[in-house]
């Protein structure tokens, strides 16, 4: 900072000589800071006014202090344990208590210093000096000037060999630490967005001929007589090896709508997915992943009467009807259709199982995607 | 002590005797700060209710870290599964994550933690918005002007550094609603052309939503971010008296001064209890306002999701240019380019760096390189304040088009109306908003010039004697022979009304609320006589 002397400072013994107040002005003035006007709120003291501003202030300041002790009170006394309903609630009293008398209390502490300085304090009319021009040209010479020897100095313009092995070792220097940290962070994609968990597995599912048995979140396995005429559900591949990192429940890229058309209702399918559903022929139930094809959020709202299917994320509405079609909002891409078949399980019933994984990849489109 | 002859011993100060005297000689012995110490406690800082939206963000942030503090006592991001066993009955016996556990934990275990957190997120909500509004205080009275552009760059970095933390902490809890955004904030991540999957996987370590993440997010929450956020409010208050504050222009002041009131001790005094009460507001929000009731959410389970999901506020724009932006897909030699994309990376890189370049392209535009601390009012610029309005109109339509959904359920209209009405909104609103906002600017300017002209409307109606009849201004200083004001128009605003004339009187003459306090007969007489001398000092300043 460049220090500017305002006129002269005054003398050690000059400053004795002064009162307080006057020390302070010449400071002020020292520093550029000119004080215009200075008076104090109650230039006679002891009036009624002052008195009566003195208590207001000081008042505040008690209110706080007391908010402070009822904030303790509140915060041991009052009950806070959660009940279930139809028990007593005395709870919910627990944190307007506790909040409000700490906002009590911050409040009439903040108002108490305000008022303080509005009404107390002298009035003042303060102006200072700004020294925003750029530095002075000699300045700014002799600065360059430093900079400009210190660089001759290191001779690094001379020697070219030394500027060049330089700036390797510092490009090296500043590269390192980002492979260090982007290299250890780094997952190799592959091919993961490209499967889900309904990726046939024979070693799992040898019974099956590998395909993957379609689950509830409970893991009940799905049969078709589950479903009423227009009703859906939600449902996972049943792939429970929790110890290998599989877990078709909670797996993110696995949720699949199974639904059940109402009579009468009849899909018009995309190619090749015609046989997708169950029966293959006039299908009556189809699934489709549940991840929308815009943002990855679940498209869960199914309007049975239109079979439309609405991401209450963004809006995006697919016609089920047409195999998920996207007809409005941002999505792009159908929902991919799950090939379904049914199988007699031991127990007699019949049981849904995904004859493939979804033909195409699941989710959010990503620059790989073709 | 004072007994030694300056004659025989060098000339020094007396010892001080009260014990402050002796602690501030015991520092300045060893540190040598008594000049510049002075110079900061008489710093100058000028006032005006706009200065403190700032003032609200930079305690709103103070109020953050202190209940984050707190709150790192008992919150586990982990991901790992437990079996919830804690006081909220409804969901015992649920599995989910330890970090959603432990934020039931703090809000039913915890004695006073939901008012804490409570108060964590209303303050993360204050500090964007008052960031926000502090910018467009800066914007519209052209504070961002020559010497200031490195502050203008150093809030908008503040800001958008404010929206990442505020969405990284309402991403930890790991609850229904978070964890639909951060599926979201993935799915913005793959959809970055060529090196998208590598970004996603790298921040998730694997797939959505891996093991890892939210230990990741947690330190980037409670220390990363934070971090940056404090260094860059450091440079940013550094600046600010560096470079000393900007003022609006009036009463004598100049471009090479700046007035106010000194840091020591009135401006301390108000500021530090002006942050008290943004502390109690935002603790009267945390104790009377629900905010972000996570166990009504549950655990966040990858195939749920409610209706109605709306992320906090400053995010509600990129939700709604998410919601508006057409199905546009570009597939090329076997890539593809989603229609995410253009509205959650492109779109906020475009408005981000429009607003930084602004001061730049600004001064270009009018050619202006001086030195700028006086501030402009917003119709002096018709045109800043019109692009601003504009911008701020582009800023809205998003933002409710973020929560059209809500919009078409409450005064049943159709959801696709909706988006389509916001999509033309987009388009047509900002010009509009140019346009009228234009058109007010001048009106205003005209009006000023008016009064300044004519005088202030007095309404007295006169009749002359030739039958005219002509209503009576009342002059704002001395006219010419016409009877038109000479007073210029300065940058300051103007008079409208009688009543506003002569508010400029330095002494308070009646005091008391409800009613006049009545003093003493012997102290009313000498206030009588101490305001008479002040007027008069007054009077003779000005006339001077």
């Amino acid at each position: 900072m460049t220090e500017v002397n305002y006129g002269n400072s005054p003398s050690a013994d000059e400053l004795r000589s002064m009162s307080p107040e006057e020390a302070m002005i010449a400071g002020a003035e020292v520093d550029g800071v000119h004080i215009v006007h200075r008076r104090e709120r109650f230039p006679v003291r002891g009036s009624k006014a002052e008195k009566r501003a003195e208590r207001a202030v000081a008042a505040c300041f008690a209110i706080a202090g007391l908010a402070g002790v009822g904030f303790i009170v509140a915060f041991i006394a009052v009950p806070f344990h959660w009940h279930l309903p139809g028990t007593p609630q005395d709870f919910k009293y627990f944190t307007p208590a506790v909040g409000g008398t700490l906002a009590l209390m911050l409040l009439f502490f903040g108002v108490g210093l305000v008022l303080w300085a509005k009404w107390l304090m002298p009035e003042e009319e303060v102006v200072q000096d700004r020294h925003d021009d750029p530095s002075k040209v000699e300045d700014q010479m002799m600065t360059e000037a430093t900079l400009a020897v210190g660089l001759e100095d290191t001779g690094i313009r001379r020697r070219s060999v030394l500027l060049l092995s330089v700036l390797g070792a510092g490009g090296a220097l500043a590269t390192v630490p980002l492979v260090y940290l982007v290299g250890s962070l780094l997952k190799r994609p592959g091919t993961t967005l490209f499967h889900t968990m309904f990726q046939r597995n024979t070693k799992l599912f040898p019974q099956s001929k590998g395909m993957v048995p379609i689950v509830y979140s409970d893991w009940r396995q799905v049969s078709p007589d589950d479903l009423l005429p227009g009703g859906l559900a939600t449902v996972f591949p049943g792939v429970r090896q929790p110890s290998e990192g599989y877990d078709g429940v909670h797996n993110a890229s696995s949720p699949t709508l199974l639904i059940r058309l109402r009579p009468g209702q009849v899909v018009h399918p995309r190619k090749g997915q015609a046989d997708f559903g169950w029966p293959k022929q006039n299908p009556q139930y189809i699934a489709f992943s549940k991840i929308c094809t815009h943002a990855g959020c679940p498209a869960s709202l199914y309007e049975q009467q239109t079979g439309r299917l609405l991401c209450p994320c963004h809006q995006s509405q697919f016609d089920v009807l047409s195999d998920a079609k996207p007809v409005f909002g941002p999505a792009t891409r159908s929902l991919p259709k799950l090939p379904l078949e049914v199988l007699t399980g031991k127990d007699g019933r019949l049981y849904f199982y995904a004859r493939s994984d979804y033909h195409e990849p699941i989710g959010p489109g990503f620059w790989e995607r073709p | 002590m004072t007994t030694t002859s300056p004659v025989t011993n060098p000339p020094r100060r007396t010892q001080p005797r009260t014990p402050a005297g002796k602690m501030g000689k015991f520092v300045d012995d060893r540190l040598n700060v008594a000049g510049p110490l002075r110079k900061q406690l008489n710093k100058v800082f000028p006032d005006h209710w706009s200065f403190m939206m700032g003032e609200i963000a930079l305690y709103s942030f103070i109020v953050l870290l202190l209940t984050g503090t707190f709150l790192t006592f008992f919150f586990d991001p982990s991901q790992t599964e437990v079996v919830y066993n804690g006081r909220y009955v409804p969901m015992q016996g649920i599995e989910m994550s330890r970090a959603y556990a432990s934020t039931l934990d703090i809000s039913f275990d915890v004695r006073g933690g939901l008012v804490i957190r409570q108060i964590h997120h209303w303050a993360a909500l204050m500090f964007v918005a008052a960031m926000m509004i502090h910018m467009f205080r800066v914007f519209f009275t052209g504070a961002f002007r020559k010497p200031r552009e490195f502050n203008w760059l150093i809030g908008l970095g503040l800001l958008a550094l404010g929206i990442v933390e505020g969405f990284a902490g309402y991403s930890l809890p790991d609850d229904l609603l978070s964890g639909t955004g951060l599926r979201i904030a993935d799915a913005i991540m793959l959809s970055i052309p060529v090196v998208g999957t590598w970004v996603s996987f790298l921040v998730f370590g694997g797939t959505f939503p891996g093991h890892i993440f939210l230990d990741r997010l947690y330190i980037a929450h409670v220390l990363l971010i934070p971090g940056i956020i404090l260094a860059l409010i450091s440079a940013h208050l550094a600046l600010v008296v560096r470079q000393k504050h900007s003022q609006f222009p009036g009463n004598g002041r100049t471009e090479h001064q700046v007035s106010g009131e000194r840091v020591y001790p009135i401006y301390a005094a108000k500021a530090g209890g002006f942050f008290f009460i943004v502390f109690a507001a935002l603790a009267a929000l945390g104790a009377f306002a629900q905010i972000n009731p996570i166990w009504l959410f549950g655990p966040y389970q990858p195939s749920q999701v409610s209706s109605g999901s709306q992320p906090d506020w400053y995010m509600m724009f990129l939700d709604g240019s998410t919601r508006l932006f057409p199905s546009w897909e570009i597939r090329l030699w076997g890539h593809t380019l989603p229609p995410l994309f253009w509205p959650t990376v492109v779109l906020p890189g475009i408005l981000g760096a429009m607003a930084a370049l602004y001061p730049f392209i600004e001064a270009r535009m009018t050619r202006d390189y001086q030195h700028h601390n006086l501030l402009q009012r917003p119709r002096d610029v018709p045109v800043r304040t019109s692009l601003g309005l504009m911008a701020i109109t582009f800023y809205v339509v998003l933002f409710l088009s973020g929560g059209n959904d809500i919009i078409a359920h409450v005064f049943d209209i159709s959801l696709n109306a909706m988006t389509w009405g916001g999509r033309i909104a987009l388009l047509i609103l900002p010009p509009i908003a140019y346009a009228a906002t234009y058109r007010i600017c001048l009106g205003l300017q005209r009006h000023d010039r008016e009064v300044l002209e004519h005088g202030i409307e007095t309404g007295i109606i006169k009749v002359l004697p030739t039958g005219e009849y002509i209503e009576v201004h009342q002059p704002l200083g001395p006219t010419d022979d016409h009877g038109h004001g000479l007073l210029e128009y300065s940058g300051t605003p103007v008079p409208k009304r009688m009543n506003q004339l002569g508010v400029m009187s330095p002494v308070k003459l009646i005091r008391g609320f409800f009613y006049p306090v009545t003093e003493k007969p012997e102290l009313q007489a000498a206030i009588d006589e101490a305001d008479a001398a002040e007027t008069s000092q007054r009077q003779h300043q000005l006339t001077e």
